[in-house]
């Protein structure tokens, strides 16, 4: 489904995603692991062109991503929730979801405004209050909830258990294995290697932008010096 | 009392285009993060577009459609504008845009002036709205109570837009975080020119709608954007309904101000201002800004260093040589050089605290001007001898930038730059209209300096020697203590108050100390031209100073120095041009998006590259 | 031991929500002491009452048994009471070193001071403090280009520039890897032990704030729900109920 072929991305001059290839099937959920400065915010970035890679390829459902403008990713059906949320904090929880509404797409599961409050319900009764007086863990589901209005065929989330209590973590992970379950391709970056094994069914661990390890988590604890060597849990 | 309200009424008629403009500025600025130095340009643009539709269109009909096309077609231009000029450098500091819209100020009035000459046109009256109503049997204008009964339809339609759209939802969402917005699916692109032309077709419907009560002409650009500035400042940045409650405010004022205070009316409205600023910082319906909110810094800046043996063999080259320049050159290059001169120390002083302090200021000219003027009042009123008149030039102006400081210092970002400019513009006014101490626009003259140094000559060294001094000194300042107190509060104001620093009182201090060298450079000018006119405090004169900063660089310490040279050498040739404006604007749009560094930062990073390619891959 | 610190019923509003709602501690000389809590249970509302960023609705804070209450930030920092932010404050412009001169010449009261040149005072002292944090290698190069766990410990020497009797961190390893947030919080440690300065921070991850502190209070929609050791907190349900969750997700890491 999406395919990322030897990227190379840089901050400035600095030379972030060194020849990075990956792919994420259709229905799978999978995570993106590596210590923090690995690179992996970066990746996400560089599927969604906010950050542009200088060589390589982003394929996503048979198209070339690589030079498009971001709106045109997410119209082409890639959901994004950036790690440090973002949320729009001076509009209300209903108007957020406006702002990410797109029209139905063929291929991914359909959303409305009623269906994500059932899964979020704190989002429901916080309807018509504005983001800031939102808790991080609300935030968080808000974000997810305002890119899944967009309808998007595969979603990136990134680090979304960084900053949130562990119960509201708990909740996140039943939350994606539910929106796995509805048919969403999910990738998410982590840390957390417990969350993410709680979520995910294959692991990739980049380290200083490069790929070290791709595979399932039982492949992953059948080589504890892999995770102790990248993960430093 | 009928008079009263009759009066009254004339204000709130005044208020419809005023808030039109206003508003678009502030949607605009919403949105997209820049400050529209062109607005008043589209205001113009829309007066001119209009009278040429309403000739060409009879009747009622044509009157009103005139009107109506006449927003679409400066929307339209905005749209142009936007797209060609601000697309390529919304991700550069807000510096950059606002130079840029400045460069888009001079084309306009130069094509304005191409298209339409330089006469000043009055508006044609509005068909079957010529006469008067009789209210409490007082005469008011029917054409007035029509534009009282227009604008709250103007403002429940913007409010509408705004809070109950999609695109209001977009728009709004946009003014918060733009990147977010496209992340999820919005061609934020066309959104931002999309507001710019409307935003821009706001202020052309102000134009145009004013017009019977007016006319057009080559000035009404920057003579509208000092009152939208004190609009969008009382009223609250961003706030629709704060526009206009202060264009009401500001236009009532006016109106009872010219009855009662003829001598007044341009001083009454900064008055109103910084009385409101006492009470309410943030404008009346405003809210804080806060600071780094935008997201938007440039690279990061290197940290400053002396000069190495080689930089300061060039400074005593460079100087060496400007010691030597009289037994080479005639008069006129020494003049020259002496504008320069000038120049260089009056932008150094911008310099100094926009470089940093981080303090965008847009009324610098008010030092400048200030000093010069008080040099030349104490010459012309009481015939004080020259060096204790010039003396007296960086200490009113130093004064004079405490009192504003005082104000101004409060604020942060656009606030801030625009209460500068709002008080510059004060002092503006009061050279321009208290005639009896200033004489107006008839200026000030038979200001020379003393026996002994009438010679060009003598008062080349004479300007050279305070101007260099005065360089040097605001140099040393930035490599001292108070200098860096200055770079943290700027860098982090967060960690400057944890760790002691009193950041506003920094800033304070240094905001005096930049104006008291720019009413040094005023005062050097006042004696080496004999006169000094309003023309000295124009917001034009303001923005050569941010002009000549951003041309030489921002982050470089010899930027301001380096961009007046420049810019007087280049205005002394274009100047010869008749249509100069024209020219100077495209050159500095073309520097804006080709050079983003500046001269010194741009010419800096090729020397870098040309010296060690290697480093470069980390 | 005796407090250094004590806040009692603190209490901040925002148009009507109660963010903080009464909140009594104190912090012992010489503890390192943590606050922990659901985001936006008030903890960072409680850290800027403390330093001064914002001001109580209701309530008192006394430093050494001065009433410290809605002064100034950098009045409380000349009380001797230091602070690390989440979000690190550091001067782009300067290197590494004059980050740390510029907190010195604050502290000898030099800021207003036109004749010397800046990057030759103090630097000895601000070479030491770098040392303290093992940034003495990066002393001179520019700020801008630290990584981000080499940002915190500068920030941490800058933070110790006049001595602190009492340091107040706001979640200092957040966003740092693993190993770094242990190899920092074992610097605190150490700090706390050797100079007898007295911390209390905010954190979110748990191996960080069961391993080092002395004391744990746990905020919960602006009330204290709990305030002792590492056992007594982590076996209190309500903190469980609340914030540390039933712990099927998590089993393997409460080992710390």
């Amino acid at each position: 489904m999406l395919s990322v072929e030897r990227i190379h991305s840089y901050y400035g001059k600095a030379h972030i995603l060194n020849d990075l290839s990956f792919e994420v099937r259709r229905g799978e959920v999978v995570a993106l692991l590596g210590r923090n400065g690995a690179g992996k915010s970066t990746t996400m970035k560089s599927v969604m062109q906010l950050v542009r890679p200088k060589q390589g390829q982003v394929v996503f459902q048979g198209e070339n991503l690589i030079g498009q403008p971001a709106f045109r990713v997410a119209k082409d059906g890639i959901g994004y929730v950036p790690e440090d949320r973002r949320i729009f904090t001076d509009l209300t929880v209903i108007e957020n979801l406006e702002v990410g509404r797109q029209p139905r797409r063929q291929d991914a599961p359909h959303w409305t405004v009623e269906q994500l409050f059932e899964i979020f319900p704190n989002l429901s009764e916080r309807r018509a209050n504005r983001g800031k007086h939102m808790s991080g863990g609300e935030q968080q589901m808000l974000t997810i909830a305002r890119t899944l209005m967009g309808n998007p065929s595969l979603l990136l989330l990134d680090e979304p258990s960084e900053g949130i209590a562990p119960v509201i973590v708990e909740q996140m992970a039943a939350t994606i294995l539910k929106l796995k379950a509805e048919g969403l391709t999910v990738m998410i970056s982590e840390q957390n290697l417990h969350f993410a094994r709680a979520v995910a069914d294959r692991a990739i661990i980049i380290e200083g932008g490069e790929k070290k390890f791709d595979g399932s988590f039982k492949e992953l604890e059948a080589h504890p010096e892999i995770r102790d060597a990248y993960l430093s849990v | 009392m009928a008079f009263l309200f009759a009066q009254f009424l004339t204000g709130l008629a005044n208020a419809a285009a005023l808030f039109l403009v206003a508003s678009g500025l502030s949607l605009i600025f919403g949105v997209t993060r820049i400050v529209n130095f062109a607005h008043g340009s589209f205001y113009m643009l829309g007066a001119f577009i209009g009278i040429y539709l309403m000739e060409i269109l009879p009747g009622a009909v044509g009157f009103w459609g005139a009107i109506l096309l006449t927003g679409i077609a400066v929307g339209l231009i905005g749209a142009f504008v936007e797209m060609v000029v601000l697309r390529p450098i919304y991700r550069a500091p807000e510096l950059f845009q606002l130079v840029a819209t400045f460069g888009v100020i001079l084309v306009i009035q130069d094509l304005a002036l191409m298209i339409w000459g330089a006469e000043d046109r009055l508006g044609p009256r509005a068909p079957g709205l010529r006469g008067v109503w009789r209210i409490f049997g007082e005469p008011v204008p029917k054409y007035d109570i029509i534009l009282i009964a227009i604008t709250p339809f103007i403002l429940f339609a913007l409010w509408y837009l705004i809070t109950k759209t999609r695109l209001g939802v977009l728009v709004r969402a946009a003014t918060q975080d733009r990147e977010m917005v496209g992340a999820l699916g919005v061609n934020q692109a066309w959104l931002f020119t999309g507001v710019f032309a409307l935003g821009s077709a706001l202020a052309g419907w102000g134009g145009a709608l004013q017009l019977p009560k007016g006319g057009a002409d080559l000035l009404m650009d920057f003579n509208i954007i000092g009152a939208v500035f004190v609009v969008v400042v009382i009223g609250g940045m961003g706030s629709l309904p704060g526009a206009f409650i202060a264009s009401v405010l500001i236009s009532v004022l006016n109106v009872f101000g010219v009855t009662y205070l003829p001598q007044s009316t341009l001083v009454l409205m900064f008055v109103v201002m910084a009385v409101v600023l006492i009470i309410r910082p943030y404008g009346l319906l405003g809210r804080e800004e806060v600071a780094g909110e935008h997201g938007q810094v440039g690279a990061p800046e290197t940290p400053i260093r002396p000069y190495g043996p080689m930089g300061q063999a060039l400074i005593a080259a460079l100087l060496l040589g400007l010691a030597l320049l009289p037994l080479f050159v005639d008069q006129f290059m020494l003049i020259l050089t002496i504008d320069m001169v000038i120049f260089a120390l009056f932008a150094a002083s911008l310099h100094f605290i926009l470089g940093s302090g981080g303090l965008v200021s847009f009324g610098h000219a008010a030092f400048f001007g200030g000093g010069a003027y008080a040099a030349a009042l104490l010459v012309f009123h009481t015939d004080t001898p020259m060096e204790l008149a010039f003396l007296f030039a960086p200490l009113a102006a130093g004064l004079l930038a405490l009192g504003i400081g005082w104000f101004c210092i409060r604020l942060t970002g656009v606030y801030f730059a625009m209460l500068t400019l709002a008080f510059s513009q004060l002092v503006w006014s009061l050279a321009f209209q208290w005639r009896a101490v200033t004489r107006g626009d008839d200026g000030l003259v038979n200001i020379w300096p003393s026996e002994w140094l009438s010679g060009t000559e003598t008062y080349y060294y004479f300007a050279l020697i305070l101007g260099v001094g005065g360089i040097l000194f605001l140099r040393h300042v930035i490599h001292s203590p108070f200098g860096y107190a200055l770079r943290a509060g700027r860098d982090s104001p967060r960690q400057a108050e944890a760790t002691g620093i009193d950041v506003k009182r920094v800033q304070f201090v240094a905001f005096a100390l930049a104006g008291a060298m720019a009413g040094l450079a005023g005062g050097i000018f006042v004696f080496a031209k004999g006169s000094v006119f309003p023309t000295e405090l124009e917001i034009a004169k303001s923005f050569d100073a941010l002009i000549v900063v951003f041309l030489g660089g921002v982050k470089t310490l010899a930027g301001g120095v380096v961009g007046a040279g420049f810019m007087t050498v280049v205005e002394d040739w274009l100047t010869r041009l008749e249509y100069w404006r024209l020219l100077l604007g495209l050159v500095i749009i073309a520097v804006v998006i080709v050079m983003p560094e500046g001269i010194v930062g741009t010419l800096r990073t090729l020397w870098r590259r040309i010296r060690n390619t290697d480093e470069e891959t980390v | 031991m005796s407090e250094i610190l004590r806040v009692e019923t603190l209490k901040k509003s925002y148009d009507g929500f109660l963010a903080v709602n009464g909140v009594s501690f104190s912090v012992a000389k010489g503890e390192l002491k943590a606050l922990i809590g659901p985001n936006g249970a008030g903890k960072s509302t409680c850290f800027n009452m403390l330093m001064g960023q914002l001001k109580p609705t209701e309530g008192e804070v006394f430093f050494e048994g001065e009433r410290i209450t809605g002064h100034k930030p950098r009045d409380i920092w000349r009380r001797g009471v230091g602070r690390t932010f989440q979000i690190t404050g550091t001067y782009q412009s300067m290197t590494v070193i004059e980050n740390v001169q510029m907190a010195l010449m604050s502290h000898h009261r030099k800021i207003f001071s036109f004749g010397s040149r800046a990057w030759k005072l103090y630097r000895e002292e601000a070479f030491e403090f770098l040392e303290t944090v093992s940034m003495q290698d990066q002393a001179d190069r520019p700020c801008s280009i630290l990584a981000y766990g080499d940002l915190k410990r500068l920030e941490l020497a800058i933070a110790l520039c006049h001595r602190p009797r009492l340091l107040l961190m706001d979640e200092p390893t957040a966003g740092m890897a693993p190993s770094a947030r242990v190899e920092l919080m074992q610097l605190v440690a150490d700090i706390v032990r050797d100079q007898g300065v007295s911390v209390l921070f905010t954190e979110h991850d748990m191996d960080v704030v069961f391993a080092h502190s002395h004391h744990i209070m746990v905020l919960n929609r602006g009330e204290l729900i709990a305030d002792g050791d590492a056992t007594a907190v982590r076996n209190n349900p309500q903190v469980q109920e609340v914030y540390l969750g039933g712990g099927t997700l998590f089993k393997e890491e409460s080992h710390a």
